[in-house]
């Protein structure tokens, strides 16, 4: 049983080919289930971003798995060829696919470090292979991992904190000029996708009002209805700009919207009170030369980019720490998978154990007859005791086992001496899994100790047990 | 033992205002937590050597110039410390500190005990402590208004530096300016007309036109019509920081009166 990852990203591949393997998100489920039908494939899941398509699997045999995967990237568009793609794609197992997830899901491998779109990509990517029954045991524990450690990341490092989209940074230089959104006038001029979103921003850091301008009357109404606003009449904005603090401008016009005189009326109607211009329209609607007005701050789409620019290498400062995080966390996860080869063989061994006992006790209690039910007791806790405590030794031993490097033969040697069987029967796996997906439920932010299934929960107890 | 203490007050404020410059270009917070306790532990052994001096001596000894400039020092670090301790603004301590430092470092250079009206009016320290507390509030919209101003360069330029990433907001340095111009005022008011009936007393004229008069007189004109100003037609942001910029000039101004007079400069 392994983990592995196969895919590309930015860093290997032109979007030209990137785009080629993406899978539309109606076709998601035919995708897993053609990625689950390859032999040896016993978990998997797909994650698509811009910037990245990806397979995370888990396999018998880790070559087997590799072109496995290979096999369906190639197959999912008719016009990719292997020779094109297979020198493009990375393959990773064990340790390394973990540290890439992790990476991945922390924004540490993005085009963007620390933009935060990523983390809601891998959580829908799980969603989907969740849905479509690919995923089990042990893909379920390591992305929610992923996930937690991402949140882990974005908590304890300043990774995510500057400004990483153009909207976010419209934001954060607003707050340069205006210390509390809250009591502040947006107006928004046009319904360019990006100013709308600059406008959910400002929307969302609890800016007061919203007044909104567009040619179009319907749309005027459609996005008033979306933020709460006031529509004004595009011929009256102009005469409306000083209610405004900041003004967000992105239409389709092909010459200056707004003047420094418009800027400058509006100023001397404010009481010389500061606003805050945004121009991201392409070409310009706001008339550079409104920069010499004073009390009034311009910044267009350029300025924002090299906000943002800036930003950036104050990212890559901490994303060094980010990563001390993952190989922290990959470390935990690679012990909890270890003991994971365990558990099948303690199930068995328990399982096998009860049944003796079992059918010991009842061919006792036939000889025995009639006895109270406080013999009958003392009898079946004899029984138990003499389970647990001729099982406490070997259960321990393969659990402290599974964590170093020969764990496969002690495990090997306990299924031999007690004629456990060779493989694990299926049954036996898909009670895991679903004990698995309940203590994942609830556990998702810590979930640190690595034995955590319910078998290994029993093994703990009955020490106490033989006890009685 | 009092000069032993205010040296030793001098050099921890030193520090502070060097770990506050220093942190003004740095990204570290912890320079600035250095710098305020540094200036906490100082602020503690100023306001010691402030109360022996105030309480040892009789009321009258406390007028001399240099006690007032300590008052003024003291007071700005008070103000400093209040504001860290409630809005976490560390950055203010690069601007305010310096100006306190340097008015204590003065006490030392100025020649000592330098001669004051004679003592005849009881109630001297009243004029001194209002028209310091007055000077304290411009001192603080002198540095919102540098403030602003820097704040406004970086952002009309777009230099996105650690300078600007520190400066805080504008519209919240304008208030500062505001409301601390507000609370300079009525002290400088109150300043002006307990120095004029002080002087009746002792020189027998409410208004003597020496140095410290005319630029007292020409400082609460010059920030009565930038108050003024603001209210009726919209002197605020940018033009306010100006402002009080200069009228902080007026202050000093009024404050060399002070010592010339003391010299006898200018009082036949």
């Amino acid at each position: 049983m392994n983990i592995i990852v196969v895919g590309l990203s930015h860093k290997t591949a032109p979007v030209e080919l990137r785009e080629l393997l993406v899978v539309p998100d109606s076709r998601m489920g035919e995708a897993l289930n053609r990625l689950m039908a390859h032999g040896g494939i016993r978990e998997g899941m797909l994650l698509q971003t811009c910037n990245r398509v990806e397979v995370y699997a888990v396999v018998d045999q880790v070559e087997q798995g590799f072109s496995a995967v290979q096999e369906f990237f190639v197959d999912t568009h008719f016009s990719v060829s292997a020779e094109q793609l297979l020198p493009r794609l990375y393959c990773h197992a064990g340790d390394p696919a973990i540290t890439h997830l992790f990476r991945v899901a922390s924004s540490l491998d993005s085009l963007v470090v620390g933009e935060p779109q990523i983390l809601r990509q891998v959580k829908d990517a799980f969603q989907e292979a969740l849905t479509h029954n690919a995923t089990g045991v042990v893909l379920n524990k390591v992305v929610k991992k992923a996930i937690s450690v991402a949140k882990r990341v974005r908590t304890e490092t300043r990774i995510a904190e500057n400004a990483v989209s153009v909207s976010y940074a419209a934001v954060e230089l607003a707050k340069k000029v205006f210390s509390n959104l809250a009591a502040r006038t947006v107006m928004l001029v046009g319904a360019g996708e990006m100013a709308k979103l600059a406008a959910q921003h400002l929307v969302n850091h609890g800016v007061h009002e919203v007044l909104l301008t567009t040619r179009n009357p319907v749309r005027a109404s459609a996005m008033a209805a979306r933020f709460n606003g006031v529509s004004i009449p595009f011929d009256e904005f102009r005469a409306n700009m000083h209610r405004a603090d900041i003004v967000l401008c992105s239409t389709g016009a092909s010459h200056y919207l707004i003047s420094p005189e418009d800027v400058e009326r509006a100023v001397r109607a404010r009481w010389n009170r500061p606003i805050f211009l945004i121009d991201v329209s392409v070409p310009r609607n706001i008339d550079p030369d409104v920069r010499q007005v004073d009390n009034a701050f311009l910044f267009d789409i350029d300025d924002l980019e090299s906000h943002i620019e800036q930003n950036r290498e104050e990212r890559m400062l901490e994303a060094t720490r980010a990563e001390g995080i993952v190989k922290d966390e990959v470390v935990v996860i690679m012990k909890w998978l270890q003991a994971l080869k365990a558990t099948p063989t303690i199930i068995a061994l328990r399982k096998r154990a009860d049944a003796l006992k079992q059918a010991e006790l009842q061919k006792a209690f036939g000889r025995l007859g009639t006895l109270t039910p406080q013999q009958q007791e003392t009898v079946e806790g004899l029984a138990q005791a003499i389970v647990n405590k001729l099982l406490h030794g070997p259960l321990v031993a393969l659990k402290s086992a599974a964590q170093s490097s020969n764990g496969l033969v002690y495990i090997e040697a306990a299924r031999r001496f007690y004629d456990l069987g060779q493989s694990l029967p299926r049954q036996e796996s898909v009670d895991v899994r679903d004990g698995q997906d309940m203590e994942g439920e609830d556990a998702e932010p810590d979930a640190h100790s690595p034995e955590s299934t319910e078998v290994l929960e029993q093994e703990r107890i009955s020490p106490r047990a033989s006890g009685l | 033992m009092t000069v032993a203490f205010l040296q030793l007050t001098l050099g921890l404020y030193f520090i502070g205002v060097l770990l506050s410059l220093v942190y003004l270009l740095r990204r570290s917070e912890f320079l600035a937590r250095v710098a305020f306790a540094f200036t906490c532990i100082g602020f503690a052994i100023h306001s010691v050597v402030l109360a022996v001096q105030v309480f040892s001596g009789d009321e009258v000894q406390w007028v001399t110039f240099h006690k007032a400039l300590s008052f003024f020092s003291w007071s700005l670090v008070l103000f400093f410390l209040l504001v860290v301790l409630f809005q976490r603004l560390y950055v203010l301590g690069a601007f305010m500190l310096p100006i306190a430092f340097f008015s204590l470092v003065s006490t030392a250079i100025l020649p000592s005990e330098t001669p004051v009206l004679q003592p005849m009016f009881r109630a001297m320290w009243i004029h001194v402590t209002l028209s310091m507390l007055g000077a304290v509030g411009f001192a603080v919209a002198f540095v919102a208004g540098v403030m602003y101003l820097m704040q406004d360069r970086l952002l009309k330029s777009k230099q996105f530096n650690v300078l600007s990433f520190k400066l805080p907001p504008l519209d919240f340095l304008d208030m500062l300016n505001q409301r601390s111009m507000l609370l300079g005022f009525p002290f400088l008011t109150l300043g002006i007309l307990t120095g004029a009936m002080s002087a009746q007393l002792t020189l027998g004229a409410y208004v003597s036109w020496n140095p410290e008069q005319i630029w007292a007189l020409v400082t609460w004109v010059f920030y009565f019509v930038v108050l003024m100003g603001r209210v009726t037609v919209g002197w605020r942001a940018k033009k306010a920081a100006y402002l009080t910029i200069v009228g902080f000039a007026g202050v000093l101004l009024t404050f060399i009166g002070v010592v010339l007079k003391g010299n006898g400069a200018s009082i036949s």
